[in-house]
């Protein structure tokens, strides 16, 4: 995977906001509340290419993201048509 | 404008030197712009003020010299905003202040209540007007209940001073700056349409004030310390209520501390007449030819209205005699008066509400009567 | 790996008590960030709102006022004119801004007053229970309009930044909404430049107006609330830069 979220799981409010912008589908709700009764966000899957998309959506800030620079694969988001956005990974 | 201020006044000179040249000279000046240079003098930063008659004069003579000073002027669009204004410069550490009369004193309640709840100082001047409602322009004394009383929501005080001449507008202004920022509150300046349109000498200068604590609450720019948040809502549970707590304390070392008043003629006294303001001149005149008839009465004169001057009037009571309360309304300060005499002594009312003045001759007829001694 | 985003500083590391998916948190991040970016934290004064974001002094870390409802641009004007090397701005909701305090933002406007103001529209009165706002919708159901809005007996939905945009005194003035990412980045932009105008010294009032979601009292999820700002909100209130 070229990219890496960490959800504050305990902080999350489970708005899904995050579940929903994900261009790789790589967020899901738990079936796990959190302490305070709210069922928070999780990643599902590897294929995050740390976009940062959910980061910027989050209404609480509780995502960190991180992308792996080595080099290989660029990572490029572009605003897509009526406001979405594309993820384009252009091999250097 | 008045051309014998600006006679005082040398656009280039520092203001130290401003101040000396002026110190000590006495010119004539009508009481709103001889409050205005006051301030000035006071080194108030900021004026935020909306137009109302009878206290025009002040807006206007601060859109000329606040400018000529460097500091801040701004006819606002409302009494609301201009209270506002004031909130916002206090919050970061300076000195506003603004003026108006008795119905935009209304609109400042809000506000007035905030900058209480938020411990920030300000200084508000209320030239009191006829009310209630839009009223006349007429002079009157009918805001006391709502300078002394809150008139915002909540547990608070104000200071009021009640200069009854031009020279006390004038020294109340550098008194109102200091403790505003001493005891981070208000203070309002209550005067009257006649005090705020009358000519008299006066000498205006530039005194030391106060030693006051350092403003390391003001709003200034989190450099290199914690931020600083100034608010007035406490939700947690017990914090308002710390807060009140730690507001009384203050006002019962204010009660303490801050009590002005003068005595006249009190000790052999059958009549001790008392009055605030314009109405303790009159007061003054009628007690005066009451003396010339031989009739013994005397005069006390509240020049701070909160704090009451509680304990020299309950003194003054301590021997039984006739307390008659002069007010331009229908009797506001004297139940203050009631409070402090507290039975011991009788205490009679006589006021002219709307506008109305009373005359001397109304006055001493008043004593005459009550004294039994019928004019000789 | 190298860490894409991360919390800015000035954004405070705690709870807040918005719901789940309400603009506020966004909208907060975004100034922030904005301020951490420009480097203006120990310059900056805030001043909080009446409504649900009341207690934004608890998570913007920089110096904060809260006053009385309606009055931040008042506030603003008496902080801005007696300091003038401090970049003070206003975060504002619907009510406070355009309800009690349009005489006051009017002024302000027109006055020309060099301050930034963060104008919060999400078409209802969060913090009171969603009540009817001076931008409520026509046919939206609040709490005071269960019929819905009508234009005969409410009137219709108040346009603030074309409104402001028409006074001489205003500097710029756009409308954002933090409905899907590229918008929040748009949104972002525009707070910026309202920012950097009062850096540069640029006389006159910078507004910008961010369209927001307010999931509970729209009775929608937070996803749901967001496609409904692009739906329905910016056809009212289209997204653009009016002024500037």
């Amino acid at each position: 995977m070229a990219g890496k979220i960490i959800i504050n799981t305990e902080r999350c409010k489970g708005c899904g906001l995050c579940v929903v912008v994900c261009p790789k589908n790589v967020i899901v709700v738990s079936e796990k509340s959190n302490s305070i009764g709210y069922f928070p966000a999780r990643v599902s899957s590897d294929e995050c290419t740390g976009c940062g998309s959910c980061a910027i959506i989050c209404p609480d800030a509780i995502i960190e993201v991180f992308r792996d620079d080595s080099g290989e694969v660029e990572i490029v988001i572009e605003p897509g048509e009526e406001g979405g956005q594309k993820v384009i990974e252009e091999n250097k | 404008m008045n051309p014998v201020a600006d006679s005082i006044r040398d656009r280039n000179m520092t203001e130290e030197g401003r101040s000396s040249k002026g110190a000590g000279k006495r010119i004539l000046m009508c009481g709103n712009e001889a409050l205005a240079e006051s301030a000035i003098l006071a080194g108030c930063d900021a004026y935020f003020g909306y137009p109302i008659t009878p206290q025009n004069e002040i807006p206007a003579y601060m859109s000329r010299r606040m400018p000529e000073e460097g500091r801040v002027f701004v006819q606002t669009e409302s009494e609301l905003a201009a209270i506002n204004m004031v909130f916002g410069a206090s919050a970061t550490g300076k000195r506003a202040m603004t003026s108006s009369s008795s119905p935009g004193i209304s609109l400042m309640q809000e506000g007035i209540s905030y900058l209480a709840g938020a411990e920030l100082p300000a200084v508000v001047v209320n030239v009191m007007r006829g009310g209630p409602g839009l009223g006349n322009i007429a002079p009157s004394q009918a805001d006391y209940f709502q300078a002394t009383r809150g008139g915002g929501h909540g547990d608070y005080r104000t200071i009021v001073l009640g200069p009854s001449g031009v020279q006390e507008m004038v020294d109340c202004m550098p008194l109102a700056f200091d403790l505003a920022d001493q005891y981070r509150m208000t203070v309002m300046v209550l005067a009257d349409g006649i005090l705020g349109q009358m000519m008299e000498p006066v000498v205006l200068e530039k005194k030391p004030g106060r030693e006051l604590p350092p403003k390391d609450w003001a709003l200034t720019g989190a450099k290199g310390r914690k931020q600083n948040i100034v608010r007035s809502l406490w939700l947690p549970e017990g914090a308002l209520e710390k807060l009140n707590n730690k507001m009384l304390d203050r006002y019962k070392e204010i009660e303490q501390n801050e009590v002005l008043c003068e005595k006249y003629e009190i000790d052999d006294a059958d009549i001790v007449l008392v009055a605030y303001g314009f109405s303790a001149r009159i007061v003054r005149s009628a007690v005066g030819r009451a003396r010339e008839e031989g009739i013994k009465a005397g005069w006390i004169r509240p020049i701070t209205l909160w704090p009451f001057p509680t304990e020299q009037i309950s003194k003054a009571a301590d021997e039984f005699r006739i307390f008659l309360v002069v007010e331009m309304s229908n009797g506001q300060m004297v139940e203050d008066v009631r409070l402090a005499v507290n039975g011991k002594s009788p205490v009679l009312f006589h006021g002219r509400p709307g506008g109305g003045i009373p005359t001397v001759d109304e006055i001493l007829n008043k004593i005459r009567q009550l004294t039994l001694k019928p004019k000789t | 790996m190298k860490t894409v985003f991360k919390r800015t500083s000035t954004l405070k590391d705690c709870k807040t008590h918005y719901c789940p998916g309400c603009g506020h948190g966004i909208a907060h991040r975004l100034v922030a960030e904005i301020i951490d970016e420009l480097d203006i934290r120990d310059r900056t004064i805030g001043i909080a709102p009446v409504g649900c974001a009341v207690l934004a002094y608890d998570y913007f870390d920089i110096d904060m006022v809260e006053v009385a409802h309606g009055r931040p641009p008042a506030v603003a004007t008496g902080m801005k004119r007696t300091n003038p090397d401090k970049i003070i701005f206003s975060y504002q909701g619907d009510g406070d801004l355009a309800s009690i305090g349009a005489a006051e933002i009017l002024h302000a406007g027109h006055r020309g007053e060099q301050i930034t103001v963060v104008f919060i529209n999400n078409a209802v009165y969060g913090m009171t229970g969603g009540q009817m706002a001076p931008t409520t919708m026509l046919e939206q159901v609040t709490a005071t309009t269960p019929k819905g809005r009508s234009a005969a007996e409410q009137g219709y939905p108040l346009q603030v930044s074309e409104l402001l945009a028409t006074l001489p005194g205003t500097v710029y003035i756009e409308r954002c909404a933090l409905s899907n990412v590229a918008n929040v980045r748009k949104t972002k932009k525009a707070i910026k430049h309202a920012f950097e105008l009062q850096l540069e010294g640029v006389e006159g009032m910078s507004l910008v107006e961010v369209l927001s979601p307010c999931p509970t009292y729209w009775r929608m999820s937070p996803a749901k609330a967001m496609e409904w700002i692009e739906t329905n909100m910016m056809k009212v209130f289209p997204l653009g830069r009016l002024k500037g």
